[in-house]
C-alpha cells in the first residue's frame, strides 16, 4: 500500500528538479530535455490521481496519453528550431542569441 | 515495509537521481542517457500504478522517439562536449530559489491528507478500456492531437530542412 502523497511528492521532486533544469542550462537541447522531465512529473501526477479515485476510470490516463503525444509534438517542433538556430548562429546556447533582445 | 513499497522507493530514488543527472551532467551525451534511465523508472511507476498500457507507451515514444531526437540533435550541433564550457547560465541562484518555494508549497498542499487506501481496479483490461475510451468518448480530442501531430511533423520538416540553393 502506497500513499497517493508519495506518488505527489516524488512529482512535484522531478518537477523541481525539471524546473531548475529549463532555468538555468544554457544549451537549448539541455532545456528540452529538462522540459521533457516535468512532462514525465505531471504524466505522473495524472495516473496517480486516475488510479486512487473513489472509481479509477481511466481519465487520468486518456489525459497522459494526450500529454505524451503533445510532448513528442513539441519535441520535433523544439529540435527543428534548434537545427535552425545552430544554422544562422553556429551556437545553441541560449543566452548568445539576442537578435530580438532590446 | 511490503515489496511494493520497496520496489516503489527503489524506483523512486532511481528516477530522481537520474533527473538529477540530466540537470546537472556537463557532457550532453551523458544528459541524454540519464534521460533514458529517468524515463524507464517513470515507466515503472506507471506499471505500480497499473497503467501497463502508457508503460509501454512511455518507453516506445520517450526512450525510442524522443530521446532519439534528443541525441541526433546533440550531434548535428557541435561544441557539446567540450571540456571548460559553462553549462548553467547566471541564474543559478534565483532559479534555485524559485523551484524551491514553488516545490516546497506543492509539497505542503500535498501534506493536506489524501486517502491512503487503494481502491479496488473497476477495469480489468486496461489497453481495451483505453482503446475503448479513445474510439468512443474521447474520439474528438483524438483526431484533434492527430492533426496536431501532422502539422508538427510537416512545420518540423520545413524548419528543419536547408533551403534550397543557400548553402
Amino acid at each position: 500500500m502506497i500513499p497517493l502523497s508519495y506518488y505527489l511528492i516524488l512529482s512535484v521532486i522531478l518537477f523541481g528538479i525539471g524546473m531548475f533544469g529549463a532555468l538555468t542550462r544554457r544549451n537549448a537541447v539541455g532545456i528540452l530535455m529538462a522540459l521533457e522531465l516535468m512532462f514525465n512529473a505531471v504524466n505522473l501526477n495524472f495516473v496517480a490521481f486516475s488510479r486512487y479515485l473513489p472509481q479509477p476510470l481511466l481519465q487520468g490516463q486518456i489525459f497522459a496519453i494526450f500529454v505524451i503525444t503533445v510532448a513528442a509534438a513539441e519535441a520535433a517542433v523544439g529540435l527543428a528550431i534548434v537545427l535552425g538556430l545552430y544554422r544562422n548562429f553556429q551556437t545553441i546556447n541560449v543566452d548568445e542569441i539576442n537578435l530580438m533582445k532590446w | 515495509m511490503t515489496v511494493t513499497q520497496v520496489v516503489f522507493f527503489l524506483m523512486a530514488a532511481f528516477t530522481v537521481g537520474a533527473a538529477l543527472l540530466v540537470v546537472s551532467a556537463k557532457n550532453l551525451v551523458h544528459c541524454a542517457i540519464a534521460l533514458v534511465f529517468a524515463f524507464f523508472g517513470v515507466a515503472a511507476l506507471f506499471v505500480l500504478l497499473d497503467a501497463e498500457f502508457l508503460a509501454a507507451a512511455q518507453v516506445l515514444l520517450y526512450v525510442g522517439g524522443i530521446t532519439i531526437l534528443m541525441l541526433f540533435a546533440i550531434m548535428l550541433t557541435a561544441r557539446i562536449s567540450a571540456r571548460g564550457i559553462k553549462i548553467m547560465n547566471e541564474q543559478v541562484g534565483v532559479a534555485a530559489v524559485v523551484v524551491f518555494a514553488i516545490a516546497g508549497l506543492l509539497a505542503y498542499a500535498n501534506l493536506k491528507g489524501f486517502p491512503a487506501a487503494v481502491p479496488p481496479l473497476t477495469v480489468q483490461d486496461n489497453t481495451a478500456s483505453l482503446g475503448t475510451l479513445l474510439l468512443t468518448t474521447y474520439v474528438l480530442p483524438f483526431e484533434v492531437v492527430s492533426l496536431l501531430l501532422l502539422a508538427a511533423m510537416v512545420g518540423a520538416i520545413i524548419l528543419a530542412r536547408r533551403e534550397r540553393g543557400k548553402d
